[in-house]
Order: structure tokens, then C-alpha cells, then sequence
């Protein structure tokens, strides 16, 4: 048993709701009691879709339970293939259904039905949202696909060539409810068709049982969501030969990579090289002398795994970050979380509570925190920018304009994104410095909540520390020489050079601090 | 009674089940913790209905299940007496831990009563715990209040203090109103349940006169008149009209006379009316249909028609207690279809099919009509508002007023010029 507050991922079967409602001509009859219908405003209200999710929801009841709740689950079947008519049928049970075991995939396959019917089985008290997503995913391509699998031979990547057409490939993974999916698939369609690529099917979202079944008609997937699409591709490959990308397009450097590697397993010569660098305005907005001050920015990174793992790379390679702490909640990326973290000498957190990571983000004391919007929230509460980079989804991220995170405007919307909380957090700073000119008497309301200002936290960083905070700090004094000088020095690294100095002053068993321990220390550290 | 058209209707539903009141039990009773022993689609029912980000640490959460609890059923007890000590460690403010029962924990048969009963003995003294269900299998919604103050009941003691009870959460600073209104009729022993502090709870016993705040109470009520009490019949203090025949049901058992009650009513009745009056010229004549999930429906339908001369298509309810609603099924107009329980495919039919101007419904089922051409408004928002009362009246009809003026705006030439 789990104590549990808030909770990064829904149950499996949610994962389940998203690839139906992502489809077209499918239903979901889900064998549940009425609360789990919560699960539609997840789409009606956070994506703020206009139809329902394609999903009946059996509601047994207490009293059902003495009696026949198959039969219950049969009507329902029975009447959700008779109204909404879908193309392909899946069936499945939530958390409380599958202890009463009444298997109604099973059921549902008896009833006589000329549709394919797809089997859910999602453990509800061992698997969580986006392992259901990726299950169900890869259910209704298997059962869609699994009686081809010996009429047709090997897909080789480079058969376009011999058809005599372009190459075609397909994009697995966006789902609603994902990370700005909806932006990424245009983008990387746009990339893909600029390089004369085109796409067959992009899916689940926005694709129909008929183009699961022509899912082999591409040469190669490429794998947008390794969460989602990883089983699924996984599967194609051993059972078609289809081959499928693996680098997830998020940042130049991995977009650039994407390409390449799109291009090499198609062999396609790649014409436009030197074009690539100059697509994003990320390289020149980093190298502009603007953006000096970020360099080594101290950046706290948590969420899911595709969006941290790209988020590290980025921060550290193309924003000049230092990455002071990497997790994920998904426990099925925690591999390869974990080896992100080695190759920047810290270690991964995998955890599912919140608390866990807050403390972990008040441990790191980073400058930048890119988490969901659960590590926005605690982020504001310790006062420190945060830019979200990873669902569980809120309504805020569901932009109305475009947004993606994917390909060359994915990296400037992320240029922006990241930049803009810390150029408030250094606008903060000069506010703060000159927060005794007449234009400021009233009082500025801060953007970051009155803790980035007033809370406990900063205490040590105010800029006029009361005389008792700067004599005393680890039984070490400030003359009032040293004191004088450290009001010389700028706000912005005040903070850092008052501990930097009484750190030395202990070390070398300094009884106080003058201006000239300071510009020991200075020297010492420099 | 008005000849009221009775329907029920089977099928599946689209409505919250009873965790759900969680939400606003909690903000009541600010030194109670609630844990739901369930799923995490309990965890997730919550977390989406709640907005429970904003908390720095909620003042509810789930002791989820497991597949090794599943195993053994000795295993769960003693796993979450392991979650209930760990909890209560962490946060040593608080004073009434309600253990809730979800569907998993009653399919499973896990006894909430005796893990209440073993920690009560050993946190004596320290945290009171009570259990309770809000599983979906028996409760729709709303009724998870009902079972949380069932649940209180034995805790509170007997008193022959003759009082009058307002029974259901209802908005602080609408209960401060109430109370002052009884106060100048002339009762003056007003006590509120559930209370503002979990520890806080009402004396009750046979001269406690309870006056039902909220329509879905069912057992409590029950349950209180096993405990002597009285209960009022009364319709719901929801409108003008409801409130006033509210207080004066609660006078008449206070042998006040009504002409004292008039006295203090009139100058708010007089001021609500006319706060009124630029809702209902939007309202007026507009077709509504309610589809059921807060149990207000009724209270809610009774209003809109009589005081926002509204014209009732359809009146759904997950649940009627002929008895509780009686009063206000006589204020209905004749033939008004009620419809108990829900078949929602069905019901969204007729709801198409009947052309309303406005449906109130679940979130879920919002947009997707809004999408359809329906205005909406959804239910949710009515246990969340402080909505009772006189001086609300026109808050309350504000809600159903806003979506048909803003569609007014939306839709106005000054737009679909350009």
C-alpha cells in the first residue's frame, strides 16, 4: 500500500481512454463502476475536446454484484456495437472489474461480432497510465496486423527505391493528452516532407482502424514517443523487419540527429546539411552575448522520460546549463534516465511522489527548475523560475497556439519557454537592487509569488543582511572592513561570495573576515 | 402532491461517485484529514476533480491498493495501519482521520470498521478515526457527505438542550447568515454539522430540531431521528421562496409566529427579488433539462421555474428520497418529468432531441454539448458556490444566466460582422 497525495499518472486504463479517443471509428466499453466516468473531463476539460471520449462505462453497482454482472457487461457491448458502430472493439475492465473477474474481452469475443474485437488486460494495481497507453496501442496494432504477418514479406527500408516512389514512413506515439503532440506530429511532418519524405499514417492520434491495417504500407517508423510507441514499433520490427528511428527530435542537436538517422536508414542522401544549423533561431539566440548570463545556470530537471532526457541534452549542450539534478516518474524509463544522469556525474531520481522531488529541488538549489506542472507549483513555493516541460497535462498546456517542442520551432518555443522565467528571475534581482528608488516605494508585486522575495528561504541572499547574519556565521566575524567590501561587490554574485568566503575563512581557521580574507578567498576560489 | 411525472432509468452513467464530496468536506473541517483506501483511479478521481495541485500537501489523499495487499487480506490491515502511522507522524495536526471506503476496499471486503476501531484505541486521546464509503458501486456523488456524517453520529453526544441543527456543508459566511436570520426571529441556539472543527461536533437529542441544508442526506436524517431528533420538513433554502418556506418551517417548530418571521424576511426577500429580476429577463422562457449527478436537481428545477420562470423539460436525479423531497415535489409544476437514475446515451438523446436553451451536467459531458450547439452549466460549480439562502438567490441564478448572456455576446452582430 502506497500513501499517495497526487499522482504523476492516472491508472492504466486512462492510458487505454487516450489512444481510443486519440482514434477514430473505435469504441471503448470499459467495465467500471459510474465514478470512473471522472476520466472524460481529462478530455473535455483539460484538452477541451468537443466529443465525448468513445467510451461506455458498464456501471455495475453494488446491488449488481449478487447477481449477473456479465450479462450486465453483454447489453452494454451489445448496445455500444449497435449505436456507435466503431470499426474495431476494444474491451477492458478498470481497477474494481478486475477483481470480480468476469473477463469481458472473453465475453465480447463469444457475442458473435463481425468486427475485430481487441482484449484489454491492464493490470490496474501494478501498471500506470502510460504503460496502458502503450499497451493498448500495441494490442490494436497486433490484432489488426497479427494475420499479415505471413502474406507479406520483410519490409526493407530502402524498397522505395525500387517502387519507384518517395519514401514513406509512419509516426507512432502522439496521443491526446501527451506533451504538445498535436504541434510535434506538424512539425516533424514538415521536416520530413521538406527532406521529400512523406507520411502514410500518423498514429494513434487522428488514425482509424483502416490505417492501423495499412501501417505496413510505410518503409520505416519512426518512434515519436518511446513511452507510447516503443512496444508497438518493437513489434512491427520483429514481425515485418520494419526498422524505426530512435532519437526523439527535441533540441537542435537531436533533431539534427533524427534526420540523419531517418536518412540513413532509408539511405537517403542528405542534401541540405548546412541548411539544418540555421532552421531554429536556438543556436544564435545561445550564442548572442545576450545570453552570456546563462552560462552554467543551475537547472533542475523532472518529468517524464522522453521530455527529461531531451531537456538535459539541451540544457547542457545548447543553453550552456549546469545540470544540478535529472529525474522521471516513469519507472519504465528509469534506464535510461539513469544513464542520462551518469553521463552528467548525478544521480537519477525515479520516484512518483512529489514530495520526494521537491525536497530533492530544494537540495539541489538550482536556478531553473523544467518539470510538470506538479514541480511548477513547488518551484513557486520556494521562489525559484520554472518552465513546464512534461505532462501530466493541465489546461495550460494546451496552447491554442502553435507550440511544439519537437524539430526546429519546438526549439524555439523551448529558447523562449526557458529563457523567459529567468530573465524574470534577473529582472527580480534589479527590482530588488533598486527597490529603494522613489519608483519603487510602494512596493513591487513580484511575478514569483511574495517567497521569492520575503520567504525564509532567501533569507541568506538579502542584499543588506542584518548585522547579526553577517557576524556571525559559523563563528566567523565580519570586520567592518570586510563588510564594506562585500557591499561593493554586485548583487547577483553577493550571495555566493559571502559563503564562498566564509567557507575559506573556516577552512584556513580565520577568526574574522576583512576586505583582504575576502580577496584571499577570492583568489583561492578563482 | 402535484402530479409529478415519475420516470427511472437504468444504464451507464456519467456521474461522480461519493469520494468526490471529499472536496469540499475538507474545506470545512480544515483539522480533518481524509484517506481513501482504494486505486489509483481514486487517487486520479480526486487529484482531476480537486485541482489539488495548489496544496502545498492536500488535506485528503489514498492509501492506494496494491497487488501484494490484494494477496492476503490479513497483509492490507496491517499495510495500512503502516500508511495511517506514517501519516499521522507527518502531520500531527490533525484531529479526525476519516478512513473512505472506495470500490476496490468494498469488492474486496476490507473491513474499515475494525482497522477505525483498533486505532482509535491506540491513537486515544490523539486522532479520532471514522469510516466511511464513497465507493461508486452505492454512492453517486453528494452522497459521500451523507455517509461522512453518518459516520459521525455516534461520536456525538446526547443533550436535551432543545436547539436547532443545520445539517449539510454549506459556505461559512452563508451559514453566518443563517444564522443571524434565526437569531433575529428569535431562535438563538443555532449549531451548525458538520462543524467548522471536526472536534467541534453538536450535541444532539430530542429537543434538537434539525433543519436540512442539502437535499441528498438521506441517512443522516434517518440516523438522526433514531438519536430523538426532530427532523423539519421543509423544502431547501435555495431561492427566495425556498429559503423563506425554509425559515419558516424552522419557526413554526420553534412556535414562532410567522408573522415574525415576515418581519425579518420581507426587507431580504424584497431585495433578492429585485436582484433577480436581470436574471430572469435573461432566463425567462428558456427550456431546461438537468441531467442528474449533485442530487440538487430538484431543489434546483423548483427554483428556476418558479422564480426564473424557466420551462422544465427534464428533470434528472441519480437518486429521490420521496419522503426528504416531498416539500419541494409540491412546488414542482404538475407534470414536470423527473427521471431516476441514468441510461446517458439515452438521455443525451432526448437532450437533442428536446432542443434545450440550457443542460446542466457533468464536466464531462460539457464541452462535447457545447460543441453540439447546447449551452451548459456544470454541476460541479453548485457544491463548490456558496449558493443557499436568500442573499444568494441571485448568485444562484447568475450561474445558469451567465453561459445564455455570454453566448449572447459571442454570437451578437458586433462579432459576426468581421
Amino acid at each position: 500500500m502506497e500513501l499517495t497525495l497526487w499522482t504523476y499518472e492516472g491508472p492504466p486504463h486512462v492510458g487505454a481512454m487516450r489512444v481510443a479517443s486519440s482514434m477514430k471509428d473505435i469504441h471503448y466499453v470499459l467495465h467500471a463502476p459510474q465514478g470512473d466516468t471522472y476520466a472524460d473531463l481529462l478530455f473535455t476539460m483539460i484538452e477541451r475536446r468537443g466529443q465525448r471520449p468513445p467510451v461506455t462505462y458498464t456501471t455495475f453497482q453494488a446491488r449488481d454484484l449478487g447477481g449477473d454482472t456479465a450479462e450486465l457487461v453483454k447489453r452494454n457491448i451489445t448496445e455500444a456495437v449497435e449505436r456507435f458502430k466503431p470499426k474495431t472493439l476494444l474491451v477492458g475492465e478498470s481497477c474494481t472489474a478486475e477483481l470480480i473477474q468476469d473477463q469481458p474481452g472473453a465475453l465480447a469475443k463469444g457475442m458473435g461480432f463481425n468486427i475485430p474485437i481487441v482484449n484489454l488486460e491492464l493490470p490496474a494495481y501494478s501498471k500506470k497510465e502510460n504503460w496502458g497507453a502503450s499497451e493498448t496501442f500495441y494490442q490494436i496494432i497486433r490484432t489488426l496486423l497479427k494475420d499479415k504477418v505471413n502474406e507479406i514479406e520483410k519490409i526493407n527500408p530502402q524498397r522505395w527505391k525500387s517502387l519507384g516512389r518517395r519514401p514513406k514512413v509512419n509516426i507512432l506515439g502522439p496521443t491526446l493528452l501527451g506533451f504538445r503532440c498535436r504541434d510535434d506530429v506538424i512539425e516533424i511532418q514538415r521536416i520530413l516532407s521538406e527532406q521529400g519524405i512523406d507520411t502514410n499514417v500518423v498514429a494513434p492520434l487522428g488514425s482509424s482502424p483502416d490505417d492501423i491495417t495499412r501501417l505496413t504500407d510505410a518503409d520505416i517508423n519512426i518512434c515519436l514517443y518511446h513511452e507510447i510507441a516503443e512496444t508497438s514499433c518493437e513489434w512491427l520490427k520483429r514481425n515485418y523487419g520494419m526498422e524505426y528511428t530512435t532519437t526523439i527530435p527535441i533540441g537542435i542537436k537531436n533533431t539534427i540527429n533524427f534526420i540523419n538517422e531517418v536518412h540513413e536508414k532509408l539511405d537517403l542522401s542528405l542534401t541540405n546539411k548546412e541548411e539544418l544549423e540555421h532552421k531554429s533561431k536556438l543556436p544564435w539566440y545561445s550564442k548572442s552575448i545576450d545570453s552570456n548570463y546563462l552560462t552554467g545556470k543551475r537547472v533542475f530537471i523532472f518529468g517524464d522520460g522522453t521530455h527529461v532526457i531531451s531537456a538535459a541534452k539541451i540544457a547542457k549542450e545548447e543553453l550552456g546549463f549546469e545540470v544540478v539534478g535529472l529525474g522521471t516518474y516513469s519507472r519504465e524509463m528509469a534506464r535510461q534516465v539513469r544513464a542520462a544522469a551518469k553521463d552528467l556525474n548525478i544521480e537519477a531520481l525515479i520516484t512518483n511522489s512529489y514530495l520526494e522531488v521537491e525536497d530533492a529541488m530544494k537540495k539541489a538549489s538550482p536556478e531553473l527548475v523544467l518539470g510538470t506542472q506538479m514541480e511548477r507549483h513547488s518551484a513557486k513555493r520556494l521562489g525559484i523560475p520554472c518552465s513546464v516541460i512534461s505532462t501530466p497535462m493541465h489546461v495550460q498546456d494546451v496552447p491554442a497556439r502553435y507550440s511544439p517542442q519537437m524539430g526546429w520551432e519546438g526549439a524555439n518555443v523551448i529558447f523562449d519557454d526557458w529563457v523567459h522565467p529567468l530573465m524574470m528571475g534577473l529582472e527580480e534581482h534589479l527590482i530588488d537592487m533598486f527597490k529603494h528608488d522613489f519608483e519603487f516605494v510602494d512596493g513591487h508585486q513580484s511575478h514569483l509569488g511574495h517567497t521569492a522575495t520575503k520567504g525564509p528561504e532567501n533569507k541568506e541572499d538579502e542584499h543588506e543582511p542584518s548585522n547579526e547574519s553577517i557576524q556571525k556565521k559559523g563563528n566567523v566575524l565580519w570586520t567592518d572592513s570586510g563588510k564594506a567590501e562585500l557591499t561593493k561587490v554586485p548583487f547577483f554574485v553577493r550571495g555566493k561570495v559571502k559563503s564562498n568566503t566564509e567557507k575559506y575563512a573556516l577552512s584556513k581557521g580565520l577568526p574574522e573576515i576583512s576586505d583582504e580574507t575576502l580577496y584571499d578567498a577570492k583568489a583561492y576560489f578563482s | 402532491m402535484s402530479k409529478v411525472d415519475f420516470n427511472k432509468e437504468t444504464g451507464p452513467r456519467e456521474v461522480f461517485c461519493g469520494l468526490t464530496s471529499i472536496v469540499w468536506l475538507h474545506r470545512r473541517m480544515p483539522d480533518a484529514f481524509f484517506l481513501v483506501v482504494g486505486s489509483r483511479t481514486c487517487a486520479h478521481l480526486i487529484q482531476s476533480a480537486a485541482g489539488v495541485m495548489i496544496f502545498a500537501e492536500p488535506r485528503f489523499g489514498t492509501a492506494i491498493l496494491e497487488e501484494k495487499d490484494l494477496a492476503g487480506l490479513a497483509d492490507a490491515h496491517e499495510e495500512l495501519d503502516r500508511v495511517v502511522n506514517d501519516l499521522i507522524s507527518r502531520r500531527p495536526e490533525i484531529k479526525t482521520l476519516f478512513l473512505v471506503g472506495s470500490c476496490p476496499s468494498e469488492v474486496i471486503k476490507l473491513d474499515l470498521a475494525t482497522v477505525a476501531e483498533k486505532l482509535n484505541t491506540r491513537f486515544l486521546g490523539q486522532v479520532r478515526f471514522v469510516n466511511y464509503s464513497g465507493s461508486g458501486i452505492e454512492t453517486t456523488f453528494t452522497q459521500g457527505e451523507d455517509g461522512a456524517l453518518k459516520a459521525l453520529l455516534p461520536l456525538m453526544e446526547s443533550t436535551d438542550d432543545e436547539k436547532l441543527l443545520l445539517v449539510g456543508t454549506i459556505a461559512n459566511n452563508v451559514e453566518d447568515r443563517f444564522k443571524k436570520i434565526f437569531n433575529n426571529i428569535g431562535i438563538t441556539n443555532v449549531e451548525s454539522f458538520p462543524p467548522r472543527q471536526s472536534t467541534e461536533l453538536p450535541k444532539i437529542g430530542k429537543n434538537t430540531k434539525v433543519l436540512l441544508t442539502q437535499p441528498y442526506l438521506s441517512d443522516t436524517a434517518r440516523d438522526l431521528k433514531h438519536r430523538g431528533c426532530e427532523i423539519i420538513q421543509a423544502p431547501f433554502p435555495l431561492g427566495v421562496e425556498g429559503s423563506t418556506k425554509w425559515v419558516l418551517a424552522a419557526a413554526d417548530a420553534f412556535k414562532i409566529p410567522e408573522l415574525k418571521v415576515h418581519e425579518v424576511i420581507a426587507p431580504l426577500a424584497n431585495r433578492a427579488r429585485q436582484a433577480l429580476e436581470k436574471h430572469t429577463e435573461i432566463l425567462r422562457g428558456k427550456k431546461l433539462f438537468l441531467l442528474p449527478e449533485s442530487q440538487l436537481e430538484i431543489s434546483i428545477a423548483r427554483f428556476l421555474h418558479n422564480e426564473c420562470e424557466m420551462e422544465l423539460v427534464e428533470v434528472g436525479t441519480p437518486y429521490l428520497n420521496k419522503d426528504l423531497m416531498e416539500q419541494e415535489l409540491n412546488l414542482l409544476p404538475d407534470d414536470t418529468k423527473i427521471v431516476e437514475g441514468q441510461h446517458v446515451e439515452k438521455q443525451l438523446d432526448r437532450v437533442r432531441a428536446s432542443n434545450p436553451d440550457l443542460v446542466v451536467c457533468g464536466m464531462g459531458l460539457a464541452n462535447p454539448l457545447e460543441a453540439e450547439g447546447i449551452s451548459t452549466k456544470w454541476s460541479i460549480e453548485m457544491v463548490f458556490s456558496p449558493i443557499h439562502g436568500i442573499d444568494q438567490a441571485a448568485d444562484l441564478a447568475e450561474l445558469f444566466s451567465r453561459p445564455l448572456r455570454r453566448n449572447q455576446i459571442l454570437t451578437s452582430k458586433s462579432l459576426a460582422t468581421f
